[in-house]
């Protein structure tokens, strides 16, 4: 009946149970809070079956956000056990905790913070920024979000129930096979990952599409923001990419579940061919995540520097030679595999080419800043920050784009050291920007900008004192994923400063978490009543913060680059009374994403455990509920134009 | 809200703008999965030699059976042609035949893929026996998924155009599936020429 699960699965280390009892301590709190507040059916109708792009954006950040906490949790266990587990001392997490916790750190970080940020304010910003009313597909833009749930539940049950996968991020075999990972933590690794990347699949296909078709009369591909174009980038690598790791994952499964033989090290499998797979998805999947995080810094950079973007054209041109060279360079990252000279001078050559169009980009915003009026706000700060972290770890890449210094540097820390500068320094810094930069056109008020600026200086500071002696360690020689390491080695200082600078970051995140309490406690001070609070050049502040759910009463019509700017520069920002609005067409609200996603948990599930019967009952149900939906014919409705001229009545008596 | 019928010319705009991008939106997704079948031929090419002492393609390849096979999946992308054209000239019952009949094709290609698969397993061939078989069978069977699915889909539609008639949604659904059913039949052919007759080669 239960397949593998019995009662030997709710783990018994003091640890985890902690983190247990912290778990349902929140959950209980947030339903219990439901339940004081009488606020189910609101919750329900208003935010779980939505498909406004708007809150579906707002869902993906906010819990972005829980998950950002729970694998920076992670990351001051690895730090806290490297300083405690010196020489003789063990530390305090064994060696099976401590795998896991590892591998849970990177694919939180990725799959779980990062992906759910991006979409989250690609969600909030693009319909806006090209002057539509919605994504193309609105109800398949909730089913993504609710797949990607499925993971983030999958990832967390692995928590409680089991345990989760001890072999590094990307579950390299023959590590990952059956024969040296027995328990379930592999398939809760396989299925949070695999069920969320169909939903990121899916989400790829429906911005492409946005962006291609939805765009507001005179918007040519020319004329598009940066930030829609280094979208429209990333979406095509989702596009192009997340297949292939649908495709490595399924066949992972196939090897457990069945007993194939595709990654296994006997019966003439090959796991080099898992680790090229996964990195033809993954070498992209990183440029998904810095794209859009370019197009915000390009956003940004122009609205604080208050100038016109420097070169927009080869900003384009940039973006798509990245877009294009992301995936010939993916054997970097096992240049140890042995393929020969040639083959790693070839992928070697081609990544440091990368640099060329990064670097033009890079330029790019200083010429910006040149001879601009800045204005050092928060998003800006970021976007200097970034600067200076993101060209430290660039560097070090090309460094080890160098076949030769690969070979020392391969698996150290010194690489760990360089993807979280690009990761952190790159994307996060930018979603940050872009989330004080967009969060008053969504929510209606600013952030407070004191206890952002000091988040923002803990998070710099933090990153580099505890980044940059990783990169010393891993010159030192000292590999990636030790929980434990001799007193002779002279590790030991470097890893003390290396903890010290994570708790800089620690006090960062908190400082953060005050900036968001402070502002709201302080929003009637820094409400937004006119819809461009940092006078703004593209077309999301031409309507008002928050926007009604429509977006845009008159869609309008685009001349120029940067056309809100262009606007206010012929006066004409706003339709100007009396009005003629049409009737509106809208999507109607639909549980069917959170049924079909609530299906595939019972599928992902069962297969974790081995309970078919649960497996055959998902699958059923995904087909019905899928048909059901098909057969639906009731799935818009009209918002008639006297309705949106009563809206639009009430947003202009608040807003003047 | 106000009732359809008064809006409708601005609906009809509307049906069509939706249409022209479900379609674009599947196109999209058809060439993602030509993506996912590339990982796994290439998987295929790298793992063939893999047979570690169990039967290569040479040993069991029907080269008249796959023919036949690939007759009928060709047959019924042809079916599935003239049931679009009889589509867009609205002569419903033409269209319902068409359909009937590329669905039965596709069933009678899936019952051929099946027994070729329970024949290979029955003799000791499964997938678990070489690397080379596990992706003989998951390439394959990948494909006979989704014209398994492929074939689950136009059954709703069929009973969709029973009871509903050719709407401008049934249409814009079975432009989609069309795409869909003919990208299959591209994708056999790939499969037929790199898996079957370079096999035996």
């Amino acid at each position: 009946m239960f397949g593998k699960l019995t009662l030997e699965a709710i783990p018994h280390d003091p640890v985890i149970l902690a983190a247990m009892a912290f778990m349902a301590l929140g959950g209980l709190g947030v339903v219990g809070a439901l339940f004081y507040f009488k606020r189910w059916k609101w919750l329900w109708t208003e935010w779980l079956t939505s498909v406004d792009h708007k809150k579906i954006g707002i869902m993906y950040i906010l819990v972005s956000f829980v998950m950002l906490l729970r694998g920076f949790t992670d990351a001051l266990m690895m730090r806290s056990q490297q300083v405690l587990a010196v020489g003789d001392a063990v530390g305090y997490l064994p060696p099976d905790h401590y795998d896991q916790i590892f591998t849970a750190h990177g694919v939180i970080m990725i799959f779980f913070v990062a992906m759910p940020f991006m979409f989250g304010l690609l969600n909030l910003i693009v319909p806006l920024q090209i002057g539509a009313r919605d994504v193309a597909f609105p109800f398949l833009n909730s089913l993504s979000f609710w797949l990607f749930m499925v993971g983030v539940v999958l990832m967390n049950l692995s928590l409680v129930l089991g345990e989760f996968a001890r072999t590094g991020w990307l579950a390299y075999p023959p590590l990952s096979e059956l024969a040296y990972s027995p328990g379930v933590g592999v398939d809760y690794y396989i299925w949070a990952i695999q069920i969320s990347g169909i939903g990121t699949l899916l989400s790829g296909i429906n911005f492409l599409v946005t962006i291609l078709k939805m765009r507001a009369p005179g918007m040519t591909l020319m004329r598009m923001p940066v930030f829609i174009w280094t979208t429209l980038s990333s979406m095509v690598l989702v596009i192009f990419a997340f297949p292939i790791l649908t495709v490595t994952l399924g066949l992972l499964f196939l090897d457990r579940f069945f007993g194939m033989h595709f990654f296994t090290s006997d019966f003439g499998g090959n796991p080099m061919m898992y680790v090229n797979l996964i990195w033809a998805w993954g070498h992209p999947e990183v440029y998904i995540l810095i794209l859009p995080s370019f197009g915000i810094f390009s956003e940004v950079v122009a609205t604080f520097a208050q100038k016109r973007l420097f070169g927009y054209t080869t900003m384009i041109w940039a973006t798509i030679a990245i877009m294009l060279l992301s995936f010939i360079v993916w054997l970097h990252h096992f240049f140890t595999m042995g393929a020969g000279a040639n083959v790693n001078a070839f992928f070697g050559i081609m990544t440091m080419i990368i640099a060329v169009p990064t670097g033009v980009k890079v330029f790019n915003w200083l010429f910006t800043m040149f001879h601009g009026r800045i204005i050092f706000s928060t998003p800006m700060l970021w976007t200097i920050g970034f600067l200076a972290t993101f060209t430290v770890g660039g560097m070090t890449g090309v460094l080890m784009a160098v076949p030769g210094v690969d070979f020392q540097l391969h698996n150290s820390l010194f690489l760990v050291a360089h993807f979280h500068n690009v990761i952190i320094g790159g994307v996060l810094f930018g979603y940050f920007a872009g989330f004080i930069y967009w969060f008053p056109k969504i929510i209606g008020f600013r952030l407070n900008e004191r206890w952002g600026k000091r988040a923002f200086w803990c998070w710099v500071t933090g990153s580099f004192v505890a980044f940059i002696p990783l990169y010393i360690l891993g010159m030192m020689g000292m590999t990636r994923r030790l929980n434990d390491y001799g007193s002779t080695e002279g590790w030991y200082p470097f890893l003390v400063i290396a903890g010290i600078g994570a708790v800089i970051i620690a006090v960062g995140i908190l400082f953060q978490i005050i900036q968001m309490i402070v502002s709201i406690k302080e929003r009637k001070q820094n409400i937004d009543t006119t819809g461009d609070p940092w006078n703004g050049r593209t077309l999301e502040w031409s309507t008002a913060s928050p926007p009604p759910f429509y977006n845009f009463a008159i869609i309008p019509t685009v001349h120029d680059r940067d056309a809100f700017w262009e606007m206010k520069q012929r006066g004409d920002v706003r339709p100007q009374p009396p009005l003629h609005y049409e009737d509106i067409h809208m999507p109607k609200n639909t549980a069917m994403g959170i049924i079909i996603a609530g299906f595939t948990f019972f599928v992902g599930f069962g297969l974790i455990w081995h309970m078919m019967w649960l497996v055959v009952v998902g699958l059923v149900g995904v087909i019905a509920s899928v048909i059901v939906r098909a057969c639906d014919q009731d799935t818009a409705y009209y918002v008639p134009a006297a309705e949106v001229a009563r809206i639009e009545g009430a947003i202009n008596a608040r807003m003047l | 809200m106000l009732d359809n019928q008064a809006n409708a010319p601005m609906h009809n705009t509307h049906a069509q703008a939706e249409r022209e991008k479900v379609v674009f939106g599947f196109w999209v997704y058809i060439m993602s999965d030509c993506v996912l079948f590339a990982s796994l031929f290439a998987t295929y090419a790298v793992l063939q030699g893999g047979t570690f002492g169990g039967p290569s393609g040479k040993d069991f390849f029907s080269l008249p059976f796959v023919l036949i096979e690939t007759v009928i999946l060709l047959t019924s992308s042809f079916t599935c042609g003239l049931a679009m054209l009889a589509a867009y000239g609205k002569r419903v019952r033409t269209l319902l035949v068409l359909l009937a009949v590329t669905l039965l094709l596709g069933i009678a290609f899936l019952g051929m893929e099946f027994t070729e698969f329970s024949h290979l397993i029955s003799e000791g061939h499964g997938p678990g026996r070489s690397a080379f078989l596990s992706s003989f069978f998951a390439l394959v069977g990948t494909h006979g998924l989704h014209v398994f699915l492929g074939s689950l889909w136009l059954l709703v539609l069929i009973v969709q155009i029973f009871f509903r008639g050719v709407t401008p949604m049934i249409l814009s659904k079975l432009s989609c599936f069309s795409l869909f059913w003919h990208f299959l039949d591209i994708i056999w052919i790939f499969l037929f020429t790199l898996v079957y007759l370079m096999g035996v080669l």
